[in-house]
């Protein structure tokens, strides 16, 4: 019973081009192989690769005897979880290892030619020329001290591609990777950028030189879903006029099925699957590619209902829940909320920027309400407010019948204790310094809760809910995993017993494996405790798989809301329908 | 960026009458009275107390005194010292001597600290870079009047390389082992600094980048890494010019320059107010300017740090 996004498709609102441009890529090999394809070498061929990185407790085997095969021309993608290897076995293809790395065995055949026995100067020929690189984050990658234009120049200059009119050139460059107004865009710097203008930037440089393989690192999972879309139909349609082969790099298995001819999975260092994008998606073999084909959201999207059903709960016990959340009374009523920024303007002038713009919505106890739109859309904000981290500009936000803005100090600190903020950046919300009982007893604390006996009690009881070992109350978040911290941002919310949780992009940051369980460890945690989740996140398939409602945001106004089926079977509005269709994978017909 | 020039311009003045006044107020709340300290503790006669007191107003309250010291700071009559020198002249001799003995080690801690910094981040953990840490963790860890009276001795008296002192005329060539002295604790700073930064870039996306676009490893190192590295180390050597200028005391004193910090450190002994409140006004503004200077460099090493 899945509905096909082939079927919401023709409203016109994707560019048909994609599909086509897709089609032809995907064709082409096919019928190389029917001609006798035999006679065709790769154009890169790695084989039993092993790379070694020297730590200092000893050596640490990051890939173990790898093998996939790019054609000419061809799209191979390789599937994996961070610190799988995919990203280090790319980085050896160009020769760009860090410096405690080596490769300890196997080969990189480039053209016929073993990469690792040729020379550092026969790579640095080959770099630009021959073997482009896009990379992963759009605001690391460019020096921020040169302008763009610098930036793609000297790309030219060191392959010897430099025309006389260079700076025509250059504007030719960042024109071709859809940099609008390149000529004039070429003179600012990177900061003056946004990061999709970035990532074309950083497109234009690695394709400059006509290589004749790219390799893709992640070269969109910084970015929006709608621009993500943009870059990669761009870069598929770029790369397919040079007939440029790319080698993606991608944690997300519907993008690599959208994207890319082949797949090659990699786990743990080692390829543990490859073949066709297609069939690896419906016909998965080795036990971790099931996993990561069951939890990848963006395909899971569509099982999700069947899921449910199939779930513990049988129909009987399911019934009466959707009628208690019938009768459930709103925990949180927000009503015609604004929020205006001044932004400076030149010699005391100001004007307004309206970050949110007369939204309201309700929220039912013991349900999950999302708030999903782009960056900038004003969906951060909302959970400010909500949290009362902000106050609005107009409009009210009624809490379990008490008004936010009616509370004094004390009933403020109260307010505290009922709704528990969960933060997207497991790294970052977490105080370096304090070990993990500390972190979590440290709101019991605050808010005096017990004595130190009983709370270390709850602290336990609390790492046994997110299913983290006692043991480890003594250590110290940089010795977590990103998973493992968020169960612990989770702990340190649930400790004071909230009513509501709000969770801003609380999942974004992790592997899809992990945020399978995190998403799973929060719906438990829902059923067990009656919790309420405000769930604001810019992940589409992720607000499938936990939310209730959901209320689609952009430029600070709610264009759409609805229950989740709804939304998601017969989106409303033009611009629901863009981010639906934006979902990497939305349109491959899995089962 | 005029407008921003101008706005530090005229941040200059609070900073300035805040300084001076400060200055001003502690020197006059100094303990015994500055007519003692002229006389030497000998006894003078009434007639001299009474015409000493108002030729320097010290019968006046302090926020008078203050005005009439400004007062005259604005008609460049800086006034005299107890010795009947005008303070003008004094400081028009000190401060010449003081900038060489300031640009002079810049130029040694720029010069050689970049360069030994740069070697050292690059190729971190071989023999140089561990040989460079370790002696830049002596320099700094020892006190500059000990490098001071060490290398004063050594190569100046026992060596005879250098005059251990310096004449009155202060040239270039006498400055240099008061300078190496001050250089080198900076220099250790600097090559320290520069190292530091070197790795953070050299480890920075934007490098990796650059490499994977076919530049050569000079041409990286040239335009990507040593440009980012050097946005710190000007600052720091900025500062540190605004420091120097201010004259070394300790340094000063042990090779005998008639620089600025000299002058102050008797000027402060001698309790002659209006000589300490002029050489820090003048060392206020030396500083500020520095500091102007580090902000337009760094404007232009850095193009995000923009001033509108």
């Amino acid at each position: 019973m899945s509905t096909d996004k082939i079927s919401i498709d023709p409203t016109g609102t994707s560019d048909g081009g994609t599909d086509s441009i897709r089609l032809d890529k995907a064709a082409r090999p096919v019928s190389i192989t029917e001609a006798g394809g035999d006679e065709r070498l790769p154009l890169l061929e790695i084989r039993d690769l092993a790379i070694t990185f020297s730590t200092g407790s000893g050596d640490v085997h990051a890939v173990r005897n790898a093998n996939l095969t790019v054609m000419p021309a061809e799209t191979v993608a390789i599937v994996g979880e961070s610190g799988s290897g995919k990203s280090t076995t790319a980085l050896a293809a160009i020769g760009l290892l860090p410096s405690n790395g080596r490769v300890s065995g196997g080969q990189i055949m480039f053209d016929g030619e073993d990469l690792t026995r040729a020379g550092g100067k026969r790579i640095v020929e080959l770099r630009g020329r021959s073997i482009g690189m896009v990379p992963q984050d759009p605001m690391s990658n460019l020096n921020p001290v040169w302008k763009i234009g610098y930036q793609v120049k000297e790309t030219l200059k060191a392959n010897n591609l430099a025309r006389k009119d260079i700076n025509k050139q250059v504007a030719e460059v960042l024109a071709d990777a859809g940099l609008p107004d390149a000529a004039r865009r070429a003179k600012q710097y990177p900061h003056e950028f946004s990061g999709g203008m970035r990532q074309r930037a950083l497109i234009a440089i690695g394709l400059s030189c006509s290589p004749r393989l790219l390799i893709a690192d992640e070269p969109t999972s910084a970015l929006d879903v709608t621009v993500q879309r943009q870059i990669l139909d761009h870069l598929a349609t770029m790369t397919s006029e040079l007939n440029t082969a790319v080698l993606l790099i991608t944690h997300d298995l519907g993008l690599a099925a959208e994207r890319a001819e082949k797949v090659v999975v990699m786990y743990k260092g080692q390829v543990v699957e490859s073949g066709p994008a297609l069939d690896i998606l419906r016909n998965p073999q080795h036990p971790y590619t099931q996993r990561l084909v069951a939890s990848a959201p963006s395909l899971a999207s569509r099982r999700i209902q069947s899921t449910r059903a199939a779930g513990k709960e049988s129909p009987e016990e399911l019934a009466p829940d959707t009628a208690a959340v019938a009768k459930a009374e709103d925990v949180i009523q927000v009503r015609n909320l604004s929020k205006i920024y001044k932004l400076r303007g030149g010699l005391g002038k100001s004007t307004d920027f309206k970050a949110v713009d007369d939204v309201s919505f309700d929220i039912k106890r013991g349900t999950t309400l999302a708030v999903v739109g782009e960056s900038g859309s004003g969906k951060s904000t909302v959970a400010k407010m909500v949290l009362n981290l902000e106050k609005p500009s107009a409009g009210n936000i009624v809490f379990d019948g008490v008004d936010l803005a009616s509370l004094d100090r004390k009933s403020l600190f109260d307010f505290r204790r009922r709704v528990q903020p969960i933060f997207q950046d497991p790294y970052g919300s977490l105080d370096p310094m304090y070990n993990i009982y500390r972190t979590i007893e440290e709101p019991l604390r605050v808010h005096k809760i017990g004595d130190k006996k009983s709370r270390e009690v709850k602290v336990r009881e609390l790492l046994d809910q997110v299913a983290l070992p006692a043991s480890s109350m003594q250590r110290f978040p940089n010795e977590l995993s990103g998973g493992q911290r968020q169960r612990v941002a989770i702990a340190r919310a649930l400790a004071l017993d909230p009513e509501v949780v709000i969770c801003d992009e609380a999942v974004s940051a992790l592997d899809v494996l992990v945020q399978a369980q995190i998403l799973n460890l929060l719906a438990d945690l829902q059923s067990e405790l009656g919790l309420t989740y405000l769930f604001i996140t810019h992940d589409l398939a992720v607000v499938r798989q936990i939310a209730d409602h959901v209320c689609v945001m952009e430029n600070g106004k709610i264009v759409e809301t609805g229950t989740t089926d709804n939304v998601f079977e017969a989106p409303a509005k033009q611009y629901t329908r863009d981010l639906l269709d934006a979902i990497p994978g939305s349109r491959l017909a899995v089962a | 960026m005029l407008r921003f020039i101008l706005r530090r311009v005229l941040q200059v003045i609070p900073v300035f009458f805040g300084a001076t006044l400060l200055v001003y107020y502690l020197v006059f709340s100094m303990s015994g009275s500055p007519i003692d300290a002229l006389s030497g503790g000998k006894p003078i006669s009434p007639a001299v107390v009474a015409q000493l007191t108002s030729q320097y107003h010290l019968d006046q309250p302090f926020i008078v005194q203050y005005g009439i010291y400004i007062k005259n700071l604005f008609t460049f009559n800086l006034g005299t010292s107890f010795s009947g020198r005008p303070i003008a002249a004094i400081l028009a001799n000190a401060f010449p001597v003081t900038a060489r003995l300031a640009v002079f080690p810049l130029a040694i801690e720029a010069i050689f600290g970049v360069t030994f910094g740069v070697i050292a981040g690059l190729r971190k953990g071989k023999l140089f870079d561990g040989t460079v840490l370790i002696v830049s963790l002596v320099v700094i860890a020892v006190p500059t009047f000990v490098l001071g009276f060490l290398l004063q001795f050594v190569v100046g008296v026992k060596l005879g390389w250098a005059k251990p002192t310096v004449s009155s005329g202060a040239h270039w060539l006498d400055l240099t082992l008061p300078a190496v002295v001050l250089g080198l604790v900076s220099f250790a700073y600097v090559l320290r600094l520069t190292r530091t930064s070197i790795l953070e870039n050299m480890n920075a996306d934007y490098v990796r980048t650059a490499t994977a676009k076919g530049l050569s490893r000079r041409r990286v190192i040239v335009t990507h890494i040593l440009r980012n590295s050097m946005i710190p180390v000007v600052t720091f050597l900025g500062a540190d010019l605004g420091a120097l200028m201010g004259g070394a005391i300790v340094t000063e004193g042990i090779f005998n320059v008639p620089g600025v910090g000299n002058t102050l450190y008797k000027a402060v002994l001698a309790g002659e107010g209006p000589m300490v409140v002029s050489i820090v006004s003048v060392l206020v503004l030396v500083f500020v300017l520095a500091n102007l200077l580090v902000d337009l460099l760094y404007a232009w090493l850095d193009p995000r740090i923009r001033y509108a």
